[in-house]
């Protein structure tokens, strides 16, 4: 009968094994931090976290070319752009050269009629048009007049200038010999524009290693030569490649350190291997559930693997060593099934996240643990061999208990430990924690120093104010854009912003250019109107012939469409700021601050806002990025703070129910020391709290009642061996967690680190602070 | 005895001489600089005339200048349209009628910076700066004397081809672009107060 209800479970099991297996199999591994970054709450604001992340602007990557002299470095850059510019996995390659800087001076000129916003039938009358000239003339005798007077017999009203004006005050890259160099000038710059199509990050890692190859077959590279590259693609290359990295090494480690420990305390590779089945089965489950509910399984759920190993290695511990329990399995089995409630309880918490990686990992440690106690429960009991004998560990057990009966003696001192850790948050609280969405980036600091360098080289603003709306086709955004652009340019005049763009200065609606190419002059006309214009100035219009040439070519100009900026600089620009997505456009116009006044880089967007709302856009939003981002980061502080709270509240809750009052505070409070003190020792050393502490606390309660509860129970036991039993299992439980999270502790990846030393620190805290609370006063005393 | 006065009257007469002469005598590059360095701020107007071949008449601008030793110079124009433009050691900002204004960093723009520092280095009576840029030729005296300025640099001068600076000890007074395509610039300058 028992046989059968064994083998029956075993069916099952083999089943369920097989099951995970096959989902395991079709599952998507993904290594990037997005999993890491909280989803915004609001769509507007995911939105443009989308676009930062994965937009136009993510897709830029900026190159150095450092080392050598100036001549060589000068070289390269030209060699390099040459060899990267007809790679499709690239849609722009610039370096500042000619070439490029003609390419966009040829568009605004050429297309002048079209572009300028000045274009307006009463531009061609006599008087307009004389005012025009005399503008220009007016310029031309000022300190620009040089490069003015080129455009004049082309251009004599000045479009071009019109045009160029749109862009004034915008901070460009240092140049020497027609090619962007540093500030310091030693270093050469490039930006590329990874494809469109390039956007997942295997693709991003292929098309970086393309520059790289490239740069490093470039003939007659020196030595000295070195490429450097940053942008939001490499970094994400690069946190991707480490987390992998991670994951591999500490889940390799974390096998090898527990096993080792197991073999020492069991001297049996069949207990091992027996032992490690729950660990094996609840990882695989976990990994199988996680890839069903949301479709892919993040690198760092994986990494937490090892944790699963740290938790999930216990039951059997406790399974063994105390032997089912010895003569009260029922005991046993009661305690183990408070420890598990309690850690899913916890778990649980998690899963309620924002954070998908967070909620991930919440549901792979339910899973993954419900499996292994289940299968410590009901498979294990079966297969453990009758003469497998342990280790006798009578002499370790007692000299165990005298150990921690000198820790229960010393119980003030956990009082102490209280107090002091109170004292130390009460005194240092107010910058607990961490604000800053790159806490939790893996990105080296010196990669971020290069990323800071190469961006202030490179001049382009950081995307801290926009303004931003949503279209459903690109006429109606560039339309759209043009109205914002009126109230914008009103706000520049006032001094209310510095500047801005809008995709309409490159690429105006078809209904713009329409309207500006019906404004021109037939022939006839424009050299009548032209004649009579110049009445009185120093200009004949026999200079000006390719100006009405022009203008009736202008007349007859296909209207610009996105493939006419192929190949310019300004196509870079014009893809950051109007992103096709599906089914409408996304406009992004960033703002620059004006320098005056007292609030020096910042604007205060209020003013722009009203703005906006009294010209009767509504839809168009202003938005502080950095302001934006701070503000997800603190709510999401705050929630987790609140599932922490509310998870430590329903482990309260179920002590409570399941053993009274008494005995839920002898182990609540060991808990709340361990976490209290934690906290302590990270404000002590200046570590700031992130949101992964926060986990990290959390589980330090979850797998820390486990502790508390064993001992708080022990006094049921009668016999002193089998109290010995429990405490030796609990000892190594212990040490099986502390050293699979501090293995994790150790990892360059913070996520991974912080949850990693939170528990560590506090499971040991724990067991220490359990020893001297939860347990009974020394039983050798009865 | 008479003898000895004679000398002596000799040997006057030869230092007076020899004094004139040094006066109406080739002005050195460093004498020229020391002089031009010693002046600490001035004050002066401006009229500028630029011959382009396009027009029938000259464009003429004018406004004040303001020098500031050692390295600010200031130009407003004030016809035909107001604008300023503000140099302060690495840096040149540009403002516009409207109020618009336009930083740019002079080591970012080398071409820029000779343009700027044929006025201002030649003003602080900064050698080096000019040597940088420029091949310099001294002729006149002290009183009298006429700098020109060769870019050294291919790419400037395929814009500027010559610097003519003049003046009469350490007053600049008039300064002449001319440009490679043969159109050319006058600038006269009066000065209003100097210490």
């Amino acid at each position: 009968m028992k046989q059968s209800a064994h083998k029956l479970a075993l069916a099952i099991w083999l089943a369920l094994m097989l099951l995970a297996v096959a989902v395991i199999a079709q599952t998507r591994f993904v290594a990037d931090l997005s999993a890491f970054m909280p989803k915004a709450p609001s769509a507007r604001q995911q939105m443009l976290i989308d676009q930062l992340r994965d937009g136009a602007i993510a897709r830029i990557v900026l190159l150095g070319i450092e080392g050598g002299n100036p001549e060589q470095r000068a070289r390269l850059s030209r060699q390099l752009l040459q060899a990267l510019q007809h790679n499709p996995r690239f849609s722009a390659v610039q370096n500042g050269d000619k070439a490029t800087q003609e390419r966009d001076q040829r568009y605004f000129f050429d297309n002048r009629y079209l572009l300028s916003p000045a274009v307006k039938p009463q531009r061609f009358t006599a008087s307009g048009l004389h005012d025009a000239i005399q503008d220009t003339l007016d310029a031309m005798s000022g300190d620009a007049g040089l490069m003015i007077k080129k455009i004049l017999p082309r251009d004599p009203t000045g479009e071009t200038l019109q045009i160029v004006e749109q862009f004034l005050g915008e901070s460009q890259p240092a140049s020497r010999d027609d090619l962007w160099v540093s500030r310091d000038g030693q270093r050469a710059l490039l930006m590329v524009q990874l494809a469109e199509s390039g956007l997942n990050t295997d693709a991003q890692a292929v098309a970086l290693e393309d520059i790289r190859q490239a740069f490093e077959r470039l003939p007659g590279r020196q030595v000295e030569n070195r490429l450097v590259m940053s942008g939001t693609s490499v970094l994400s290359v690069a946190s991707r490649n480490i987390i992998q990295g991670e994951v591999e090494r500490l889940a390799t480690l974390g096998i090898v350190l527990v096993v080792c420990l197991l073999l020492l305390v069991y001297r049996s590779v069949s207990l091992l291997l027996l032992g490690l089945l729950p660990v094996v089965s609840g990882a695989l489950v976990g990994i199988a559930s996680v890839s069903l509910a949301f479709g892919h399984v993040h690198g760092l759920t994986l990494g937490f693997g090892t944790t699963l190993i740290g938790e999930a290695v216990d039951y059997s511990i406790y399974l063994f060593i105390q032997r089912g329990g010895g003569s009260s399995p029922q005991y046993f089995w009661r305690t183990i099934r408070l420890g598990v409630l309690t850690s899913i309880t916890g778990f649980a918490a998690l899963m309620c996240s924002s954070f998908p990686g967070l909620s991930q990992l919440g549901l792979y440690s339910i899973s993954g643990l419900l499996t292994a106690v289940l299968v410590t429960r009901y498979i294990l009991p079966g297969l453990i061999p009758a003469r497998a004998r342990l280790r006798d560990l009578t002499l370790a057990g007692r000299c165990l208990q005298q150990l921690l009966d000198g820790l229960t003696r010393l119980r003030w001192l956990l009082i102490a430990a209280l107090f002091g850790a109170i004292g130390v948050l009460v005194f240092h609280q107010k910058d607990i924690w961490n604000r800053q969405l790159n806490a939790l980036s893996p990105i080296s600091h010196q990669q971020s120093e290069l990323d800071g360098q190469l961006r202030a080289d490179v001049g382009g603003n950081d995307m801290r104010y926009v303004v931003s709306f949503v279209a459903r086709d690109q006429e109606t955004a560039l339309r759209m854009a043009e109205q914002t652009g009126l109230v914008l340019q009103q706000l520049q005049n006032q001094g209310v912003i510095g500047g801005y763009h809008a995709p309409s200065q490159l690429l105006p609606s078809q209904a713009s250019q329409l309207a500006r190419r019906a404004a021109l002059p037939d022939a006839a006309q424009a050299a009548a109107v032209l004649q009579a214009a110049l009445q009185g100035m120093p200009v004949d219009a026999a200079q000006l012939s390719g100006f009405l040439t022009d203008i009736e070519a202008s007349r007859h100009r296909a209207l610009l469409t996105r493939q006419s900026l192929q190949g310019s600089a300004a196509s870079v620009l014009l893809d950051s700021m109007l992103v096709p997505r599906n089914g409408s456009y996304l406009v992004l116009m960033p703002l620059r601050a004006s320098h005056q006044g007292a609030q020096g880089e910042e604007i205060n967007l209020d003013k722009v806002r009203l703005a906006l709302s009294a010209a009767r856009l509504p839809q168009v939003n202003a938005i502080d990025l950095l302001e934006e981002t701070t503000n997800i980061f603190d709510s999401y502080t705050h929630e987790a703070l609140l599932f922490s709270s509310l998870g430590s509240l329903a482990i309260l809750l179920l002590l409570w129910l399941c053993c009274g009052l008494t005995q839920a505070l002898r182990v609540v409070i060991p808990l709340a020391g361990a976490v209290l003190s934690v906290v302590a020792i990270f404000d002590l050393y200046g570590i700031q709290l992130t949101i992964l502490h926060l986990v990290g606390l959390l589980l330090v309660v979850a797998i820390g009642s486990n502790y508390a509860l064993f001992f708080a129970g022990e006094q049921q036991l009668g016999d002193a061996e089998a109290q010995h039993k429990v405490e030796i299992s609990l000892l190594v439980a212990n040490l099986a967690t502390v050293s699979s999270f501090g293995l994790l502790g150790t990892s360059s990846v913070p996520v991974l680190s912080y949850i990693g030393s939170t528990v560590a620190i506090g499971a040991f805290l724990a067991l220490i602070y359990s020893a001297m609370m939860a347990r009974a006063r020394s039983h050798a005393q009865h | 005895m008479r003898a000895i006065i004679k000398s002596k009257t000799l040997a006057g007469f030869m230092l007076l001489l020899a004094s004139a002469l040094a006066g109406a005598a080739d002005l050195s590059v460093p004498e020229l600089m020391q002089m031009l360095g010693q002046k600490k701020s001035g004050t002066a107007s401006f009229v500028e005339k630029k011959y382009i071949a396009m027009l029938k008449q000259p464009l003429e601008s004018s406004g004040e200048l303001a020098f500031t030793a050692p390295d600010r110079l200031e130009k407003h124009t004030l016809k035909p349209k107001p604008e300023s433009m503000i140099l302060q050691g690495n840096t040149l900002q540009l403002e516009r009628s409207d109020g618009r204004k336009l930083n740019v960093t002079l080591s970012d723009r080398p071409e820029l910076a000779a343009f700027v520092e044929s006025i201002r280095a030649t003003l602080s009576g900064d050698r080096s700066a000019l040597e940088h840029f420029y091949t310099l030729a001294l002729n006149g005296s002290a009183d009298q004397w006429q700098m020109e300025l060769i870019p050294s640099q291919p790419r400037m001068l395929k814009v500027i081809s010559r610097i003519r600076i003049a003046g009469q000890r350490a007053q600049v007074r008039t300064i002449e672009f001319q440009q490679a395509d043969g159109d050319r610039s006058e600038m006269t300058i009066t000065p209003t107060s100097a210490k």
